[in-house]
Formats: structure tokens, C-alpha cells, sequence
């Protein structure tokens, strides 16, 4: 295994290419353009909420917007509206301090199912997360202008968190917010030249799952979540 | 090699995409449909042309250094624990999939749609060593419970109406509901959480990887590719060896214009971007993890006038403007590539033989030019084919001989053939009566007998579609 029939290939293309194998010097040019900065630039981060806003429209998410004190509210408010009787989270730190612990033993205590993500459990973790009504993720860097929510998974933040229940609701801290999806590759690009690993999985996120396959009519719900909610806390 | 699909000849072939009238109804309104995205989410950025020139940039920078990319991603996927294979051909690349599905004695494949592995033929080939293979997007599911190949390298059933869908999955499946697209959805995705859930093996194509950290990028809007690569311990990908970026400041370029340009969406519901094997303790991911980095043909188109083509983010914007696809559907093009990209891949890839009608499968009218978001030059490749097929390989029907005589000519002097758009229209003006053609050369022959054809536009395709296209935006299903 490993790597197999490399250096012939790669020969073969450099000769195709009409010159010497390149290994090494090759620098990415200047681009004569770079369209991608200019879009809300300058925005304020209250700017940038109410192009999230707007975006949920089109993707079909829903949308909310609360602060520190209110998100258990919220989220309580939110997985009621969605039947959740299960809920499965991320072990994300920031459990503590926005509240989250309470909220899932309150959940617990009304009789709901909670499980948060542990890799003790192996794959029971993944067990759960299949029957779960709602899962429950933080994001890590949002994107304004597509509706995105960016999640780094790992160890404590499965992928199947986001991915296997119906309905799916990430918590958005308002200072993720970044214009698009330029700020968040510039991040890890810079963060892997310091080098620092990248996850094995980085999930773009745009609402509910969907298809078009079908008499080019959308249907909103395919293998991954049906229903999507965010919730922007200030 | 299975860029081919089937053996009938050329003028069957579209004669049936002509009488197949739910088919011509259903691909002309996926093309208006798909134009108007586009063209909405073009409007917004403002600067579109600013973009696509940003991608062809970022393209050729690639290609001319792919040998140094691909270096690089190889050995950032090894570091993180995965294996990388470089095929030179479809049966290499067969050959080393069917091994590692030996050794993990996998019963059960889940398969996210790839155009590539159709490329390849993997299904078949897996088939042989005895393993079940699903296809798990929605569309490439119908296809293949019904047996029949995709007419679109976006939404692959374009061809197939909801009656007919709901007839597969009762005959195939057992489905005794209604025929309403929410209701098969929903039954598909009951029926295939189960074989994810089962599955030994997960196969996915790839839109673009990242040379500089290894990642695997999937752009996607069902969650299929995202269950394929979560839940099976191994993941197998395959990517044509031009489907990469330098950095992940380019993938975001490319993402961008691939998922506005496929249906106008600022990003599909899923792009993920996949890193070797899982980490220490991490559940969901792959054990093991085995890239497929494959040629079959490639090589040979690079540094050739056709190196360009190469450039293809296989965004399917030229398949949705082009007038000669509207007519014939996409299983005309007797290629699992088809549209104006087929007709210039199909015989680069797998040569002229099977293929050399292809290029003529165009009125030229620069449409797939114009709509491509990293500016290749769609329409004079298909010219320069044609001129290769007259003048080299003496394959083209005598009709098609004489005129391309004239074509050989002009495009002879370069500046000659940097005009060849002009030219192209009154070329065809040779057929046109009121403004439409009611009997063209060659295989254009098929379709004008049944269907008047437009004639090409002496405006831009751009003002053209101004003028006749008012249509609401569309959230749609690229991947
Ligand atoms: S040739 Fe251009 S327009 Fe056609 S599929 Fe490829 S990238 Fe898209």
C-alpha cells in the first residue's frame, strides 16, 4: 500500500507537459483578480446577521436569534417544535458556559433521551445518533452569504451528530459570523501552514439536505437532516 | 472503456432522444431552469466575469503544474494515513479497487454519484468479484434499479417522469405509495439508511482535492456522500488526476463557482472536505482510506490546444444552454459525457472512432463558450475537431467533408481561426429559411426532419437570454 506507481505517472505528465519533472519552486502567482474579498466587505458583524438572516429564507432553514440568558429558552422552545424526544450533542467546552449542561438535564429530567458525543462509547455514539429526533452541534465559523455553518468534527463532535437525525439545529455564536466562505479556507490554509493538522472532516453545512432528481422538482429532506434550525446568540 | 454507452449508431441514437417527447419537455425545462440560476446567481456577484477569469487563472496555474501538485497531495494524504493509487488506465484503477475490496471481503458498496467510477466502469468490475454495489443519490438509485444510464452529469434521471420512477420502486422494490416526489424521496431514504448502515465499503468521486493538506472535497446536496464516507470502515475515492486545487484558498474559489454556475446555489447543502483516515478515538470516518488518482487518457491531452478542456469543473452549464442537448437529450451523445463537454472529451478521452459525430453535434452558436465559469473555449475545440476528423482521419460523412473543406480553410491562418466564432454563424446561414433551419448537414439532418431548429442567434447568447427569460431563481441539486 502506501504510495504505488507515482513517479512514472508524474514523469509521464511532466513529459506531456513538454518539460522537466517539477518537485519543488512551484509558488501559486498573483491572480489578476480577486473578486472573493470584495463581497460584504466591510459589513458589520449586525450586517452580517441580517444577511444570514435572509439567506435562511432560501435555504429553507429556520432562523433565531437570542442571547446568552435566552438560548436555553430557545433551544428548549425549538426541540419541542420539532417532537424531539431524543437529542444527541457534540461534548463541545462551550456546553458550560452557554448553558447547554442545564438544558440537557432539564430535558433529561422531563424524560427525553439526551446523549452527548463520547468516544468511550464507540460506536453506540453512532447507534444513538441513528435514532435521535434532533442533534445538536455548535458552529465553528459561519458563512453569511450561503447560510453555511462550518463544524471542525472530531472526536467529540461526530459527524454523525449533523448528519444521521432529522432535524438538526446548530448554535451560532454571533462573532463566527464571517462574510463568506473566503474567511473560513484563508483560516485553515493559514492554519496549516503554521502547522497544525486539519480535521479529518470539515463540514460545510447549508441547511436542510435536498435533491432535484426527481422531475427537477426540490424536495427538502433526502439522506441527511429534513429540518434545519439556527440559532444566532449575541 | 465505458465513456461509451451502447452501440447504436449516432442517427438512432437521436432520432429516439427526438421522440421521447416527456424527455424534450423535461430537458428544456431543466435548461430554463438551470440557465435562470445561474444567471441569478451571476447577477449577484456583480462581477461574474471578474470570476470566471479568477478560474481559468487558477486552472491553468494548476494544470501546468500538475505533476507538483499531485507530489504534493500524494504525500500529504500518505502522512495522514491513507494510500495513494496513480492508474494510468481504467483497468489499473479497476483492477486495485476489486484487490482492496478482496482483502476487506466487502459484501456490501455504497456508492455517492462520481462521474468518473462510470468512467471506469467500477460498478461492473466490482460486480464481478461478487460484491453488491448501491448507488445512493437519488437519481443514479432510479438509474440503477431501472438499468439505464444517466442522460445528465447533474441530475443523472432527468429523462425518467415521477409515473415512471414510482413504477421502478414498486416493481424493484415493493413501493405501493403515491408518485409525489416527496413521498419517493422519503421511501428511498428509508431504504438505503439501512444498506449505509450495513455497507463494508464507501466509494465516492471527488470535485476537488487539496494539494497542500490532502483533503478530499465533496460538493453535494443530498447527505449521501457525506453517509458513505461516515459510516463504512473504508473509504475508497476516485478522482481524475486534473480535479485538484493548489490550496484551500482555491478550493473556495473553485466550490464557489462550480456550485453557482451548476444551478446557481452560493454553496450546495454539503461540501466536505476529507482528510486521510479518522483520528485517535474518533467514531465516524474511515480505518483506511485508499485515494485512486487516475490518467486513462488525460496525459495525452495535455500540451495539445485541447489542454483547456482539462480544465472542466464539470459544472454541466454548457450541457444546460446548449440548443443541440434541448433537442436530443443526453443519451444522444452515445457517451457518459455529454453536451458540448462530451462532444469535446468523448473523442480526446476515448478517441475518434465511437466518437466522431459528435462535434458536429453543435450549431457552433458559442452558447456552452459563453456560460463556461472557467472560459474554455468550448466551441472552437469543436471546430478544431472537425478540422482534425476532415483533414487527418478522413472520418467524417461525405456532407460533413465538403463543408469542413471550407472550415479547414479559414481556421488554417490562426487569426482566421481566432474569428471562428463569427464564422460559424454564416456558415450555418447555408440551412437557415425564416430564421430557422428545417434541414441541416449530416447528423443535424435527424432532428431538423422532426422539429424546426432555431436558428443561431445574431445576437449574443447573453442578450438573447435577456430578452426571452424571466424566471424566478432555483435551488437545485449540483454534485
Ligand atoms: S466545460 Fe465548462 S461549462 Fe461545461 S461542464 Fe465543464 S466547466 Fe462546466
Amino acid at each position: 500500500m502506501g504510495i504505488q506507481n507515482r513517479e512514472s505517472f508524474l514523469n509521464n505528465v511532466a513529459e506531456n507537459l513538454g518539460r522537466e519533472r517539477r518537485t519543488q519552486d512551484v509558488k501559486r502567482p498573483e491572480w489578476s483578480v480577486n473578486p472573493q474579498w470584495d463581497v460584504y466587505r466591510d459589513f458589520s458583524q449586525d450586517e452580517l446577521v441580517d444577511v444570514l438572516e435572509k439567506q435562511c429564507e432560501v435555504i429553507h432553514t429556520d432562523f433565531k436569534r437570542t442571547n446568552k440568558e435566552n438560548l436555553v429558552n430557545v433551544l428548549a422552545e425549538t426541540i419541542e417544535g420539532f417532537d424531539g424526544n431524543s437529542i444527541v450533542a457534540a461534548n463541545d467546552e462551550r456546553n458550560v458556559s452557554y448553558g447547554l449542561v442545564g438544558l440537557f438535564d432539564k430535558l433529561h429530567q422531563d424524560g427525553k433521551e439526551v446523549h452527548i458525543w463520547d468516544p468511550n462509547f464507540g460506536n453506540k455514539n453512532r447507534e444513538f445518533a441513528e435514532r435521535a429526533d434532533v442533534g445538536i452541534t455548535f458552529s465553528d465559523i459561519t458563512l453569511a452569504e450561503s447560510g453555511t455553518v462550518t463544524l471542525f468534527n472530531n472526536k467529540n463532535n461526530g459527524r454523525s451528530i449533523s448528519l444521521l437525525p432529522r432535524t438538526y439545529i446548530a448554535i451560532i455564536p454571533k462573532r463566527t459570523i464571517v462574510p463568506r466562505m473566503t474567511q473560513a479556507t484563508k483560516q485553515i490554509h493559514e492554519a496549516n501552514q503554521e502547522g497544525h493538522n486539519v480535521s479529518s472532516c470539515i463540514s460545510f453545512i447549508t441547511g436542510p439536505s435536498n435533491s432535484a432528481d426527481i422531475e427537477m422538482k426540490l424536495i427538502v429532506g433526502v439522506h441527511g437532516p429534513v429540518n434545519v434550525c439556527y440559532v444566532v446568540v449575541e | 472503456m465505458s465513456i461509451k454507452i451502447g452501440n447504436a449508431p449516432f442517427e438512432s441514437r437521436v432520432q429516439d432522444g427526438i421522440k421521447n417527447d416527456f424527455m424534450r419537455k423535461a430537458v428544456s425545462s431543466a435548461q430554463g431552469r438551470f440557465r435562470s440560476g445561474r444567471l441569478v446567481a451571476a447577477e449577484e456577484l456583480g462581477n461574474w466575469e471578474e470570476w470566471r477569469t479568477l478560474g481559468e487563472e487558477i486552472r491553468s496555474h494548476t494544470l501546468e503544474n500538475l505533476d507538483y501538485y499531485l507530489e504534493q497531495l500524494s504525500d500529504e494524504v500518505s502522512k495522514r494515513g491513507g494510500n495513494v493509487f496513480f492508474a494510468q488506465t481504467a483497468e489499473e484503477a479497476n483492477e486495485y479497487i476489486k484487490e482492496v475490496v478482496k482483502k476487506k471481503e466487502a459484501k456490501k458498496i455504497v456508492k455517492s454519484k462520481s462521474m468518473v467510477t462510470e468512467e471506469i466502469g467500477l460498478n461492473h468490475a466490482l460486480e464481478e468479484v461478487g460484491s453488491e454495489v448501491i448507488e445512493t443519490d437519488l437519481g443514479e438509485w432510479i438509474l440503477q434499479l431501472d438499468e439505464d444510464p444517466p442522460s445528465h452529469i447533474v441530475t443523472p434521471a432527468l429523462h425518467k417522469d415521477k409515473g415512471q420512477i414510482r413504477e421502478t420502486f414498486a416493481v424493484k422494490k415493493g413501493y405501493d405509495k403515491s408518485d409525489r416526489p416527496e413521498e419517493l424521496a422519503l421511501f428511498a431514504r428509508e431504504q438505503l439508511r439501512q444498506e449505509f448502515l450495513q455497507a463494508d465499503v464507501g466509494i465516492t468521486g471527488c470535485n476537488f482535492a487539496v494539494a497542500e493538506s490532502g483533503a478530499i472535497t465533496l460538493v453535494t446536496n443530498e447527505g449521501n456522500a457525506r453517509l458513505a464516507t461516515a459510516l463504512p470502515d473504508t473509504q475508497i475515492s476516485v478522482m481524475g488526476m486534473e480535479r485538484i486545487v493548489p490550496t484551500w484558498e482555491e478550493l473556495e474559489v473553485m466550490v464557489s463557482l462550480l456550485t453557482r454556475a451548476a444551478v446557481g446555489q452560493k454553496l450546495t447543502s454539503y461540501v466536505t472536505s476529507l482528510t486521510g483516515t479518522r483520528l485517535e478515538d474518533e467514531v465516524d470516518g474511515p480505518e483506511e482510506f485508499h485515494l485512486v488518482i487516475l490518467d486513462n487518457g488525460r496525459s495525452k491531452i495535455l500540451g495539445t490546444e485541447f489542454q483547456a478542456a482539462l480544465h472542466c469543473i464539470r459544472c454541466a452549464s454548457c450541457i444546460n444552454v446548449c440548443p443541440v442537448y434541448r433537442h436530443v437529450g443526453g443519451h444522444a451523445y452515445g457517451s457518459i459525457y455529454p453536451g458540448p463537454i462530451g462532444a469535446v472529451l468523448s473523442p480526446l478521452l476515448d478517441g475518434y472512432d465511437d466518437h466522431k459525430e459528435l462535434p458536429y453535434a453543435s450549431s457552433l452558436c458559442g452558447a456552452c463558450t459563453e456560460a463556461c465559469p472557467v472560459k474554455i473555449p468550448l466551441h472552437e475545440m469543436l471546430i478544431r475537431h472537425r478540422q482534425i476528423i476532415v483533414e487527418r482521419e478522413n472520418k467524417a460523412p461525405k456532407t460533413e467533408k465538403m463543408m469542413m473543406k471550407g472550415y479547414a480553410k479559414w481556421a488554417s491562418s490562426p487569426a482566421a481561426y481566432k474569428m471562428s466564432t463569427k464564422v460559424a454563424r454564416p456558415a450555418l446561414k447555408l440551412w437557415t429559411k425564416d430564421e430557422s433551419i428545417s434541414s441541416g448537414p449530416g447528423p443535424l439532418k435527424g432532428w431538423t426532419d422532426s422539429r424546426n431548429f432555431p436558428a443561431p442567434s445574431k445576437q449574443s447568447f447573453r442578450a438573447w437570454y435577456k430578452e426571452r427569460q424571466k424566471g424566478g431563481s432555483y435551488n437545485g441539486n449540483p454534485k
